[in-house]
C-alpha cells in the first residue's frame, strides 16, 4: 500500500554513534539512524532494546553520553525538549505525558507562548482530535480520560506542532482497530506532505503495513535494516529475537463446566449498564470494543476499584459485592490494570518491593517479613516471566515499558487468584514476551482459573479467547463462541454498531 | 576491586547523611579547639585519675573550691563520678579562705594532715595554699594539685556530646512520626502545638488530680498517659478528616495546629503550670543507664521504627501508599488504615515529646514548641525523605535531627549569634537537598548539558 520513497534524496535527520549508559545497563551502544522527509521508518526491537531511549535522545528528554545529531546536514545540540520542539521534532512518548489536572485543550497548547486564545484553541483541539475519529470533549480533565483517549490526545497534541519530524513511540497500544486505521490514514497523509516519521510498535502488522523502512535494534545496537516491501513477518521476528518463534498462540484448552465467575445485571451510571456473563473454570473470555465502550470500566467494577451501583456477581458460588479492591482480592479476584504507571507501579520503589506489595501476607509471619521467602518467590516468578533478576534492587521507573508489564504480571501470578482480570495484558510487550505471556495465561487456565481479558488487539482476542464479548456504549452488544468460522469483520461490525446494515 | 568500589559507592549514597553528620562533628571539634586551664567538670575530669591513685594507696584528699557555679560543678562532678568515701575526701567547697585556714590549722595541730590538696583554678593563687609550709609546717610537703593547661575541643567532650543528644531528643522523637506522615505523602503541622497541649495536660493532670507536688509514680504515669492519649486523639482527628473526607493534610493540620495551641492556652489559662513533683523530672533527665532517659527513649523508639519500616508489612504499606496511592489501593493495601496510623503515631509521638519537654523544664506551658514543626520537618527533609512521598529512611531522620542539634550546639560553643545561626540552618537545608539531587544524578546531567553547550 505504501510506496517506497526515493532514497536518493538527502536525509533530513542523521544520528551518528549515539551512546547512552544507565547505571548497570548500556541502553544504547553507538546507534546510527537516517531519516528522509516523506518517509515512515519503523523502529522495532525487544523490550529494553533501547528504542525509547534513542527517541528520548532525539527529542531532548535525555542527553546522550556520546554521538551527534544532524538536522538538515547541520550538527545540532538538542539539550532540552523545548529546543527539540523548536527544531521541528514532535514526539508522542510511550508513557503518558499529559498533565492530569489540566483540561484537554490546555494540555494541547501547553507549549504555546503569549496570551491564551481560548476559543480558538478549543476549536483547534476539537478539530485535531476529530481527525482520529474520536469524540472527546476538549473541556474534560485529562485525568478523567481512559488510556486510549489519552493516547488520542497525545497524538493530536503532537500534530498541532508544525513539525518536520514526528516520533510516535507505541501510540496504538490501547487503541482499537478503528482508531488505529484512522491513525494509519493520517500518517499516510502527513507523509505525502513531506513529514518524516519514526514509528515504534510491537504490533508487527502495523510495522509491515505502514512503514517504508524498518530498523531493528537489539541490546542497544542496530541489528538490521530492511526495506519493508522486501521482508516477511518471520524475518522481522528472527531479527528481533534472534530465533524463530514456534507459533503465535498456544493451543486452546477445553474449559470445565464449573462456573467460577458469574455476573448479572452489573452496572454503574452510564459507563456500564446491566452486564451479564459467566466465566467457567479454565476459560478465557475476551472482551473487546471501541475506545470508550466501557471495557475497562467493567473490569474496574469486577475488581472492586469502583463500586457497582446495581447487579450482583458470584465467585465460585458465593455472592460478592466488592466495595474495595482489598475485598475482591480476598475473594480471589485480581486485575492487571490498563495504565501501569498510574494504577500499577510504585515507580520510585525497587522492583522487589513492587513485586511484593500485594503478596506480603505470603512472606510474613505476624507482620514481620521473611526476606528469604520474599527473594525466593521473586526469583521464581521473575524467571518464569524471563525478567532479569539482576535488577531486583533498581527502581521500577528504570525498567523498559515491556519489562514493567512483566513485573506486574509476576506480581499477580504470585497472588494466585481464582479469577484473573487482564486489561490489555500485552500492552507494550514484544513478540517473544507476548508469546510467553500467552503461554502463562494458558497455564493459568489449565490450572482451572478463570480469565477475563480485555484487549484492543483483535487477533489476540481471537487467538486466545474461548468466547468473545463485544461491548458498545457500556453494554454487551454481542457474544461469540470463538470458532474458526468467526471473522474479524463480524466482531468489528458489532463494535461499530452497524450489524444490521 | 570493582565490586568493592561499587559497594563503597552504594554505601556512600545510602548513608550520605551520616557522612555529612560526621563531617559536621569533625568540623566543630576542630573549630572549638581551645588551650586553657579547664574549669568546672572538665577540670575535675582532668584531676580524677591522680586523685584515684592517691586514694588507692590509702591517702586522703582535701578538696578546696569556691562557691561560683563553675566550682560547684567541679565538686559535684567529683562527688558523683568518683565514689570516694567521706573518710577519703574532705570537701571544703563554697567556703572562704578563713574556713580553709581553720581546717589546715586544726589538722596541723592534731597531726591528721591529708596526703594531697586538690583545688580549682580559682583557688590556685591563694597565698594561704601556696605558702602553706611557712605557717603550718606539717603541710609543707603535701602536694598541691590544680588543673593544668590543656588543649581540648569544647565540642568533643562526653558531657557536651550528651548535651547534644539531649537537645536533639525531643525533635528527633517527633520527627519519627513526621517521617511516617511525609512518606505517605502528607505533612503534619500540628506537632509543635501538640507538644504544648501534652505538656500542659500532663502538668495539669498532676496538679489537679494526682496531688500536685506530692504526686507519686502511679499519678505521674497516669498523667503522662492522659497527655499522650490526648495528643494521639488530636492526631486521629486530623487523620480522620484527611482519609475520610479527602481534605488536604496541609490545611487540616494547619487547623489542628491552631486548635491544639488554643486548647493548651484555655486549659492552662495562659499560665505555666509548675505544681509537679520533683521526681517528674527523672523521666527526661534521670540517668539510670548513664545517659539521660530522653536519649534512651529516643534510641528505643528509633530502633522500633527502623524495624517497622524495613522489616514489616506495615512499613512496606507506608512506602506503597506514598509512592502511588491508587496502585496501593488496587493492590489491596488498606490505604485509609495506613494513613490513619501515620497521623495517630505522629500525634502520639508529639505527645511523648511534650511530656519530656515538661519533665525537663519541670513545668507545662502553652508556649512550648512554637515553630517546632519547622525544625522537625527540617530534620526529616535533611535526613533525605522526599516531601513528595514514597521515599525516606528512619535512620536518615535520626541523622538529620542530630545534624541540626550539632550545628546549634557547635555554633553556640563558637559564640555565633542567633541571626547567623538562622542563615546556617537555611544553608544546611539547601545542602541536604543538593546532596539528594546529586544522588539522583540530576546535577551531573545538568553539568553535562551546560558544558555541552556550543
Ligand atoms: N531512567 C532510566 N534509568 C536506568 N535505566 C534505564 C532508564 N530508562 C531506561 N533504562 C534502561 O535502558 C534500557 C533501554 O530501555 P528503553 O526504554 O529504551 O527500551 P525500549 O526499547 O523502549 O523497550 P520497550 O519496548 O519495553 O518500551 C533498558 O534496559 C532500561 O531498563
Ligand atoms: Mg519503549
Amino acid at each position: 500500500m505504501c510506496k517506497s520513497t526515493t532514497d536518493a534524496q538527502q536525509p533530513i535527520l542523521k544520528m551518528r554513534g549515539i551512546c547512552k549508559a544507565y547505571p548497570g545497563v548500556q541502553a544504547l551502544g553507538g546507534v546510527d539512524l537516517d531519516l528522509s522527509s516523506g518517509e515512515i521508518l519503523g523502529l522495532v526491537g525487544e523490550n529494553g532494546a533501547g528504542k525509547s531511549t534513542l527517541m528520548k535522545v532525539l527529542s531532548g528528554a535525555t542527553y546522550p553520553d556520546a554521538g551527534q545529531i544532524f538536522l538538515h546536514q547541520r550538527p545540532c545540540e538538542l539539550e532540552s525538549p523545548r529546543r527539540a520542539r523548536d527544531s521541528g521534532i514532535a514526539i508522542i512518548h510511550q508513557e503518558m505525558s499529559l498533565i492530569p489536572t489540566l483540561r484537554v485543550w490546555e494540555n494541547m497548547f501547553l507549549a504555546s507562548r503569549g496570551w491564551v486564545r481560548r476559543a480558538e484553541e478549543v476549536e483547534e483541539t476539537r478539530k485535531l482530535v476529530g481527525l482520529l475519529g474520536v469524540d472527546i470533549d476538549p473541556h474534560k480533565l485529562c485525568r478523567d480520560l481512559s488510556v486510549a483517549e489519552q493516547q488520542v490526545v497525545e497524538i493530536a497534541a503532537a500534530l498541532q506542532i508544525d513539525a518536520q519530524v514526528l516520533i510516535l513511540d507505541e501510540p496504538t497500544t490501547a487503541l482499537s482497530a478503528r482508531e488505529a486505521e484512522r491513525l494509519q490514514k493520517l500518517l499516510g497523509k502527513l507523509k505525502q506532505d513531506g513529514m518524516a516519521i519514526i514509528y515504534i510498535s510491537h504490533r508487527l502488522e502495523e510495522i509491515l503495513e505502514w512503514t517504508d523502512r524498518v530498523q531493528v535494534l537489539r541490546d542497544g545496537c542496530t541489528e538490521d535494516m530492511f526495506h519493508t516491501s522486501q521482508i516477511e513477518r518471520a524475518d522481522l521476528i528472527r531479527s528481533m529475537v534472534g530465533e524463530d518463534l514456534v507459533g503465535e498462540f498456544p493451543p486452546r484448552s477445553r474449559s470445565k463446566e464449573q462456573v467460577l465467575l458469574s455476573v448479572s445485571g452489573l452496572g454503574r451510571g452510564n459507563d456500564v449498564r446491566s452486564v451479564c456473563f459467566d466465566v467457567k473454570a479454565g476459560e478465557i473470555v475476551g472482551i473487546t470494543g471501541l475506545v470508550g465502550s466501557g471495557r475497562s470500566e467493567l473490569l474496574r467494577l469486577l475488581c472492586g476499584a469502583d463500586v457497582a451501583t446495581e447487579g450482583t456477581m458470584m465467585i465460585d458460588g458465593t455472592a460478592l459485592r466488592p466495595r474495595s479492591p482489598r475485598e475482591a482480592l480476598e475473594q480471589g479476584v485480581c486485575m492487571l490494570p490498563e495504565d501501569r504507571k498510574a494504577d500499577g507501579l510504585f515507580l520510585e520503589r525497587s522492583v522487589r518491593e513492587n513485586f511484593a506489595v500485594p503478596n506480603l501476607h505470603r512472606f510474613s509471619r505476624f507482620g514481620l517479613i521473611r526476606e528469604a521467602a520474599e527473594s525466593a518467590a521473586f526469583r521464581r516468578y521473575a524467571s518464569q516471566m524471563k525478567l532479569a533478576s539482576d535488577r531486583v534492587e533498581s527502581r521500577a521507573v528504570t525498567l523498559s515499558g515491556g519489562n514493567q508489564q512483566k513485573l506486574l504480571f509476576a506480581r499477580w501470578l504470585c497472588r494466585e487468584c481464582q479469577v484473573i482480570l487482564l486489561d490489555e495484558p500485552t500492552r507494550g510487550i514484544d513478540v517473544a514476551a507476548r508469546y510467553e505471556i500467552y503461554q502463562l495465561v494458558r497455564m493459568l487456565t489449565d490450572e482451572g482459573k478463570a480469565v477475563v481479558m480485555v484487549s484492543s488487539d483483535l487477533s489476540e482476542v481471537m487467538g486466545m479467547a474461548n468466547r468473545i464479548l463485544v461491548m458498545r456504549h457500556g453494554t454487551i452488544a454481542a457474544e461469540f463462541e470463538n470458532q474458526s468460522s468467526l471473522s474479524q469483520r463480524q466482531i468489528m461490525d458489532v463494535a461499530f454498531g452497524n450489524e444490521s446494515s | 576491586m570493582n565490586r568493592v568500589g561499587q559497594a563503597v559507592k552504594k554505601f556512600l549514597i545510602e548513608y550520605s547523611m551520616l557522612l555529612v553528620l560526621l563531617g559536621l562533628c569533625l568540623f566543630f571539634s576542630i573549630a572549638t579547639l581551645d588551650t586553657q586551664i579547664p574549669t568546672g567538670s572538665r577540670g575535675a575530669e582532668q584531676l580524677l585519675p591522680r586523685m584515684r591513685e592517691i586514694t588507692h594507696s590509702g591517702g586522703t584528699i582535701l578538696v578546696v573550691a569556691k562557691s561560683s557555679p563553675e566550682d560547684r560543678e567541679f565538686t559535684s562532678f567529683i562527688k558523683e563520678e568518683s565514689g570516694f568515701s567521706d573518710a577519703q575526701v574532705l570537701f571544703l567547697d563554697g567556703d572562704s579562705p578563713r574556713v580553709v585556714r581553720a581546717e589546715l590549722e586544726r589538722r596541723a595541730s592534731d597531726g591528721s594532715v591529708a596526703s594531697a590538696i586538690v583545688g580549682t583554678r580559682s583557688v590556685s593563687h591563694w597565698s594561704l595554699l601556696l605558702d602553706r609550709g611557712e605557717k603550718y609546717p606539717p603541710w609543707a610537703d603535701v602536694p598541691l594539685i590544680f588543673p593544668r593547661k590543656a588543649t581540648s575541643s569544647n565540642f568533643l567532650t562526653p558531657g557536651n556530646l550528651k548535651n547534644v543528644a539531649g537537645q536533639s531528643a525531643v525533635i528527633a522523637i517527633i520527627a519519627i512520626g513526621m517521617t511516617l506522615v511525609i512518606i505517605t505523602g502528607g505533612i503534619d503541622l500540628s506537632v509543635g502545638s501538640l507538644v504544648a497541649l501534652s505538656a500542659v495536660t500532663a502538668a495539669m493532670a498532676m496538679r489537679d488530680f494526682f496531688g500536685g507536688t506530692d504526686a507519686d509514680w502511679s499519678g505521674i504515669c497516669a498523667a503522662v498517659g492522659v497527655a499522650v492519649c490526648l495528643a494521639a486523639l488530636v492526631g486521629t482527628l486530623s487523620g480522620a478528616m484527611i482519609t475520610w473526607f479527602g481534605m488536604p493534610p496541609f490545611i487540616v493540620t494547619l487547623a489542628t495546629m491552631s486548635i491544639a495551641r488554643g486548647l493548651a492556652q484555655i486549659l492552662a489559662e495562659g499560665q505555666s503550670v509548675y505544681q509537679v513533683p520533683e521526681s517528674f523530672s527523672w523521666l527526661a533527665v534521670g540517668k539510670p543507664l548513664g545517659v539521660p532517659n530522653e536519649v534512651v527513649v529516643m534510641l528505643v523508639l528509633y530502633g522500633a521504627a527502623h524495624l517497622m519500616m524495613t522489616k514489616t508489612t506495615l512499613g512496606r504499606w507506608f512506602y506503597a501508599v506514598g509512592s502511588n496511592r491508587e496502585a496501593a489501593r488496587l493492590s489491596g493495601v488498606p490505604v485509609a488504615l495506613v494513613l490513619m496510623i501515620a497521623y495517630v503515631a505522629s500525634g502520639a509521638l508529639a505527645g511523648v515529646g511534650g511530656v519530656l519537654e515538661a519533665s525537663r523544664l519541670k513545668s507545662g506551658s502553652p508556649l512550648y514548641g512554637v515553630m517546632l514543626e519547622l525544625d522537625v520537618i527540617t530534620a526529616v527533609v535533611v535526613g533525605g525523605t522526599s516531601l513528595a512521598g514514597g521515599e525516606g529512611k528512619i535512620f536518615g531522620t535520626l541523622c538529620g535531627a542530630l545534624a541540626i542539634a550539632v550545628i546549634r550546639n557547635g555554633m553556640n560553643l563558637m559564640n555565633i549569634e542567633s541571626y547567623t545561626q538562622g542563615v546556617v540552618m537555611g544553608a544546611l537545608i539547601l545542602l541536604a537537598v543538593f546532596v539528594d539531587s546529586l544522588k539522583k544524578g540530576q546535577f551531573v546531567a545538568l553539568v553535562r548539558r551546560i558544558s555541552a553547550r556550543p
